[in-house]
């Protein structure tokens, strides 16, 4: 890692070192407080000021068997001194809470990279568990790196000894004794989470007491007993100026449908069953009933998608949240939406596919599943978030979209930007743009599928409404009355009429920027959660003088209108996807541009350093 | 009830609303002699009558031939997918509540495809009006089995019989705790209006099954006891607080004997003391679960309200939680929101 200085450290005997940013993981038995620790180490660092990008990892199972490979459950953070868009392409220090932590994660751990311990859990049983023949922390294997073995539960112990707290509640407190330890490598207050503790467990005191012991023990330790001859430093970050707040993706995805809700001046009605990685968003919205949101958790996906729809019908901002094999559920009623050209949002927090595939691990591979996956000439607008605090703007473009154009939008989120965090800038309720609802009122010439001359969209005309009683529903329309009609030349003019509304939302999204210059050698373009790695690895290809830009998609459906333009200023064009290239078939397809893929589907982001490797080999 | 009641008087006055009114523009589809027409008729008579301002009227359909009655009745409609109409109008009626919401559907429709959510918005008791025409039939896609079609028979898909035992729409309710459920007939149309309005007014899920008549694919399927002659004999009018006796000559009662119900000749050392009095405010499912599984021939085939209860209502409870949200916390902030939780500024 770039070490900017090192100096003597005056109060204790080692060095500290001042590096521009670090990258740590924290990994161990999932139940043993993983993201927990991990949650509080990222807060700790945002609240000090460093930029900070994180990547939790847990697994499927509520509980897999103590100590067992799968059961393993891990939280990267990369944290810096400078602007980052990634949790960083591999960890400087890994904290391996138990045999099978070390097993699964220390491959990714960089070449002399730190490896904090827990020596006591690394017993018999436990190394079989993991696949071990022998002991990693004994048997040398480990001379490559940085190792400090700590017997972390009998410290623990004897370091909560006088609390008066069974075996086992104090055992649990070990995370944050170990987490104690790596806020002394690396600098950071203990204060944030001191603070998280008291508000938290304050209807229990003896816990509180034992994970404030537990914190400070584990930080005095690291400082008394000379475990690291090097801490670090890392100095805050350059933030323009605001209020801040971290936010993980699907805190901000709740948000930014709650801030159009607010905009729209429009009840927000969630519809959706749990599913991973959504779920959360469920949580959120249901807690905040005092913005007249109304959350229904449906009997199951089809039955949320069609209150979603019938909410809309009468008014209200019907949305429904889910990952791809909801969708799968939902296509038919998606239709339905579709043919009743009703403002229905559908978010997708896609994860690993097909099927029930990897639910708790990222992809991106629902694309064409939201731009085809209905019957017949299906259209339906698509947004996509780049960044976890990204959520909070495109979740709100589209509802804009949906009600503007009156038809549903798809908001293609991914379980990485879901679970991951960031700093975000704050924005002012004031600078928020209105969101124009016109129901339509006046009974005279009413239609119910008359045409707005700019954006092609019907009237919203709700029950309740004197004199605009209709009749809707998933039959083909007659232009203008919308009567049900089986007429043949209404039934091409009203598919192509469906098409050239969603084309025409080009006219109302903004063009797409292109990082670095507008025209050369190699475009590499993403779309969704990609923009983090995508964007840092050209950067630094920029700074090596290749002749190389990104444009970044967070408009799908349409595409943004100087796309096929950009497109064609450079010699070679790359799409990164977390998948087999989808959006690298419909830029081929559309646009007809030899477009290659770099194509990933292990249910992790892309690393900086690998995209490099591609860039290069292209250029 | 008593709000609506209130309500009804004031707008009543400037209603007027007649039978006309809720009739649409569109031509009528239904084969001649089918029995949604009558149902139709019925309809478009009984909803003038409910005090309800026309443009408060949803009627919601899933797919079938019962599916098309919402083109028919000049109020606002949706002609929804098979057998989703409940969840569209969970979103309209949660949404918002004082919009008169009905859910009109069959027994394919309702049971088949649609069986998971008709459990589930009956479970909830959604303050809406679920109308089921039962034509023991497949109608729209000409001709198969439906869940509660007879055992054994022959339809397009079942050409040597089926083997599906059917079920009884109404246990199904019962068993789901609505609050309101009932039966009528096609043919019986002072019966189906008198229904139709007290599932109207019933504040909760009112449960309609109403025997229709499929003259194409399963014609007579209920002559054996709908058609006049046999009606009085084969049928009992269920009325609350009245003994059960049915019969031409009101010569006929049910009692109980043992656990099970039984039909007696009355006179014959029987005397109407003995008989099984109607209570559609029995806290327990079991007299109305009996009394919906009475079949011809060994029972009168029951037709009018089994059960009605009074239970809070999704919508409002839904509603409720909002308002009191809302009195707690007062209304959201929206500034308030984003910046919760720990903030830091950057000068």
């Amino acid at each position: 890692m770039p070490v900017i200085t090192t100096e003597k450290d005056g109060k204790s005997n080692s060095n500290i070192v001042e590096v521009e940013t670090a990258t740590i993981r924290f990994a161990g038995d999932s139940g043993d407080g993983i993201q927990l620790t991990g949650t509080q180490f990222t807060n700790t660092s945002a609240f000090f000021g460093n930029d900070i990008s994180t990547l939790p990892d847990f697994p499927a199972e509520i509980r897999a068997p103590a100590g067992s490979l799968p059961g393993v459950s891990g939280f990267q953070i990369n944290f810096s001194s400078r602007d980052i868009r990634t949790p960083g392409d591999q960890p400087n220090a890994l904290v391996a809470m138990n045999p099978a932590a070390l097993k699964v994660h220390l491959s990714d751990l960089k070449s002399g990279g730190i490896i904090i311990a827990n020596s006591d859990s690394f017993g018999r049983l436990n190394l079989r568990k993991a696949g071990y023949k022998t002991n990693p922390l004994e048997d040398g294997t480990l001379g490559s790196y940085r190792l400090i073995p700590i017997p972390l539960t009998e410290l623990n112990s004897s370091a909560l000894k006088d609390v008066d707290l069974p075996k086992k509640d104090a055992d649990r407190c070990k995370n944050f004794f170990a987490l104690g330890i790596t806020y002394w490598l690396y600098e950071r207050s203990l204060e944030p989470t001191l603070g998280w503790i008291k508000t938290k467990f304050k209807k229990n005191q003896k816990i509180l007491e034992a994970n404030t012991l537990a914190l400070r023990a584990g930080y005095n330790y690291a400082d008394t007993i000379e475990l690291f001859t090097t801490h670090y430093r890392v100095r805050t970050a350059e933030l323009s100026p605001g209020r801040y707040r971290n936010i993980t993706g699907n805190e901000a995805t709740a948000f930014g449908f709650i801030a159009a809700s607010q905009m729209a001046k429009r009840p927000l009605f969630y519809a959706s069953y749990p599913i991973t990685p959504a779920s959360d968003i469920l949580h959120e919205l249901s807690q905040h009933k005092n913005f007249g949101i109304r959350t229904f958790q449906a009997e199951d996906e089809i039955a949320a998608i069609g209150a979603a729809i019938g909410a809309s019908f009468a008014g209200h901002l019907g949305l429904t949240g889910t990952s791809g094999p909801g969708v799968s559920l939902k296509s038919e009623a998606i239709g339905l939406a579709v043919m009743t050209e009703l403002p229905v949002v559908v978010a997708n927090i896609q994860r690993g596919g097909p099927s029930t595939g990897l639910p708790t691990k990222t992809e991106q591979a629902d694309l064409l599943q939201a731009m085809f996956g209905r019957n017949g000439e299906c259209p339906a607008a698509i947004v996509a978030p780049d960044t976890p605090a990204g959520c909070f703007s495109m979740a709100f473009e589209a509802f804009r979209l949906a009600i503007q154009f009156m038809t549903p939008v798809f908001f293609l989120s991914d379980g990485y930007l879901a679970n991951g965090a960031e700093p975000w800038k704050i924005p002012l309720v004031k600078d928020l743009p209105n969101i124009a609802v016109d129901f339509r009122t006046d009974p005279e010439g009413f239609q119910p599928y008359l045409r707005d001359e700019k954006t092609l969209s019907r009237p919203w005309a709700i029950p309740g409404t004197p004199g605009l009683e209709h009749r809707i529903g998933g039959l083909e329309k007659q232009h203008l009355t919308g009567d049900v009609s089986y007429n043949s030349e209404n039934h091409d003019f009203m598919v192509r009429l469906r098409a050239e509304k969603i084309r025409k939302i080009a006219n109302f999204i903004p063009d797409v920027e292109v990082f670095g210059e507008s025209e050369g050698e190699l475009l590499v373009v993403g779309w969704g959660s990609t923009y983090g790695a995508i964007t840092s690895a050209v950067e630094s290809m920029q700074e090596e003088g290749i002749s190389v830009s990104s444009i970044h998609l967070r408009y799908l459906n349409p595409f943004p209108r100087n796309l096929g333009d950009i497109l064609s200023r450079f010699r070679k064009v790359l799409v990164p996807e977390l998948n087999l290239g989808q959006l690298l078939m419909v830029l081929r397809a559309r646009y007809l541009v030899d477009a290659v893929g770099f194509n990933k589907v292990r249910g992790l982001p892309f690393k900086i350093s690998e995209l490099k490797v591609k860039i290069r080999e292209l250029v | 009830m008593s709000d609506q009641d209130n309500q009804g008087q004031k707008v009543s006055a400037a209603l007027q609303l007649r039978r006309q009114d809720f009739v649409s523009d569109q031509e009528v589809r239904w084969c001649p002699g089918c029995g949604d027409y009558s149902i139709l008729a019925q309809t478009q008579k009984t909803l003038p009558e409910l005090n309800i301002p026309r443009e408060n009227f949803v009627f919601v359909s899933g797919i079938g031939c019962s599916s098309r009655f919402p083109y028919y009745v000049n109020t606002y409609g949706f002609h929804g997918i098979h057998g989703r109409a409940p969840t569209l109008a969970t979103g309209i009626k949660a949404s918002r509540p004082e919009l008169s919401v009905w859910v009109i559907t069959g027994d394919g429709d309702a049971l088949s495809i649609g069986g998971n959510h008709f459990m589930h918005t009956i479970r909830r008791n959604l303050d809406i009006n679920i109308i089921l025409f039962n034509n023991r039939i497949y109608g729209l896609t000409k001709g198969q089995y439906s869940p509660t079609s007879e055992f054994g028979k022959k339809t397009k898909s079942t050409p040597i019989g089926s083997i599906d035992y059917p079920i009884n729409p109404l246990c199904i309710a019962i068993s789901n705790e609505a609050t309101f459920v009932a039966r009528s007939i096609d043919v019986d149309v002072k019966h189906l209006s008198s229904v139709l309005t007290q599932a109207a007014q019933h504040k909760g899920v009112s449960f309609v099954e109403v025997f229709q008549n499929c003259n194409i694919y399963n014609d007579g399927a209920f002559k054996h006891f709908a058609k006049r002659e046999f009606r009085d004999d084969r049928t009992i009018s269920l009325e609350h607080g009245k003994p059960l006796i049915f019969g031409k000559n009101r010569d006929k009662g049910i009692r109980m004997n043992g656990l099970n119900l039984e039909v007696v000749d009355l006179g014959n050392g029987v005397s109407e003391s003995e008989l099984l009095v109607h209570d559609v405010y029995s806290p327990e499912p079991h007299l109305a679960n009996m009394l919906a599984r009475m079949d011809y021939p060994d029972f009168p085939v029951p037709i009018g309200l089994f059960r009605s209860l009074a239970k809070p209502t999704y919508d409002e409870l839904m509603e409720a939680q909002i308002q009191d949200a809302i009195s707690r916390r007062g209304k959201g902030d929206l500034e308030k929101l984003l910046n919760a939780g720990d903030v830091w500024v950057v000068e």
